[in-house]
């Protein structure tokens, strides 16, 4: 059986961790979530490390995979160790609990000042809002949607190196849903959320959300819609 | 913990670094090109000296470096506003390479014209 020697990032602080060695037995169609439970499971019980569903849906397995942030349940070692080596580090952009495991708060934290929250006016008495599925507005919902959180795009951002206050892909893909949400009340107040120098138009559209995002979604599209929808609020004097 | 180098290596992150490097280089040009408009302000004889030497094979070929730098500043310029600006498709590596040939050939065009 061969084996696949994996560095793992160890420590409480980025900063004052490092890169421990180990060897994992290589199996056929494994992930890289599989590779770092049997770690924590046979060779150091002490590794800290993040997940839930195993299948693609909670979010709560990213980290950093040979220097490219991906989900890790579902990627598979074949496609990222061809060499036989594994490098798994913390998601970047936020900071490290322990060993893989990130405090997540600020990356959520930046969903809440995205006014990422619905605002409807309606209540149960009155009767379901009517929105077509195939109006444009729809579409645009449709397209971003399916975020599950994992952090990917957040963690592969540039901007938000930079810039730590940037509010990031993820919360301003999220804006960009409830913008298309006709029954949403708070436009203009989350308008003004998103911009400004930590809003949309901080982002330079490297586009490395996009290529990075598990769930195919394009975050970059979604920003680009809210350049655009601050742009004319602007010049009808609305915000 | 920051990304290095290996999250970063996407076509539109290259597209970016080229964006930038092109507009940097260009602005360090721009007062060798103010100075070299000014020598017409020195006399006719000045001028046409200053236009002789810029017939030697070697600043030719800096000018359509410079060429290259301009229509891929423009061109990469101009990819960013049809994304940004028209309805969000799948096309940006598609426009990212159009920029590219359009930067190439405005670049193979001047060479062809001065030699």
């Amino acid at each position: 059986m061969s084996e696949l020697t994996v560095r793992i990032w160890r420590g409480l602080e980025a900063e004052n961790g490092e890169f421990q060695d180990y060897k994992v037995p290589r199996l056929e169609s494994q992930t890289v979530l599989d590779v770092v439970t049997y770690v924590q499971r046979r060779v150091d019980a002490s590794l800290s490390y993040r997940f839930a569903c195993r299948v693609g849906v909670c979010g709560s397995c990213a980290m950093s995979v040979n220097g490219v942030s991906r989900w890790t349940c579902r990627t598979h070692v074949s496609k990222v160790a061809k060499d036989g080596l594994l490098e798994i580090a913390p998601l970047r952009n936020l900071p490290v609990i322990k060993d893989l495991v990130t405090d997540m708060s600020v990356f959520f934290d930046k969903w809440a000042k995205a006014r990422g929250q619905f605002q409807g006016e309606h209540t149960r008495h009155e009767a379901f809002a009517q929105v077509k599925p195939d109006s444009k507005a729809r579409k645009n919902v449709d397209a971003a949607i399916e975020c599950i959180g994992c952090g990917v795009c957040y963690s592969s951002c540039e901007v938000v190196s930079w810039n730590a206050d940037y509010l990031g892909p993820a919360a301003l893909s999220r804006a960009w849903t409830l913008v298309n949400d006709v029954r949403d009340v708070a436009q203009k107040e989350r308008l003004q959320a998103v911009a400004g120098d930590a809003g949309c138009q901080a982002c330079h559209t490297h586009i490395t959300c996009t290529e990075r995002c598990p769930k195919g979604i394009s975050p970059t599209a979604g920003i680009a819609g809210l350049k655009r929808a601050v742009l004319n609020a602007s010049l009808k004097g609305e915000l | 913990m920051k990304n290095d180098f290996r999250s970063r290596n996407h076509p539109a992150y290259w597209a970016f670094i080229l964006h930038r490097m092109s507009g940097v280089a260009l602005s360090l040009f721009l007062p060798l090109h103010f100075w070299a408009l000014g020598q017409a302000l020195q006399g006719e004889i000045k001028l046409q000296g200053f236009l002789r030497w810029t017939e030697q094979p070697w600043v030719k070929i800096a000018e359509t470096l410079l060429v290259v730098l301009l229509a891929a500043h423009m061109s990469g310029g101009v990819r960013l506003l049809m994304l940004e600006f028209l309805p969000w498709r799948s096309w940006h590596k598609t426009l990212l390479a159009l920029a590219l040939g359009v930067s190439v050939a405005m670049g193979l065009m001047f060479l062809l014209s001065v030699f």
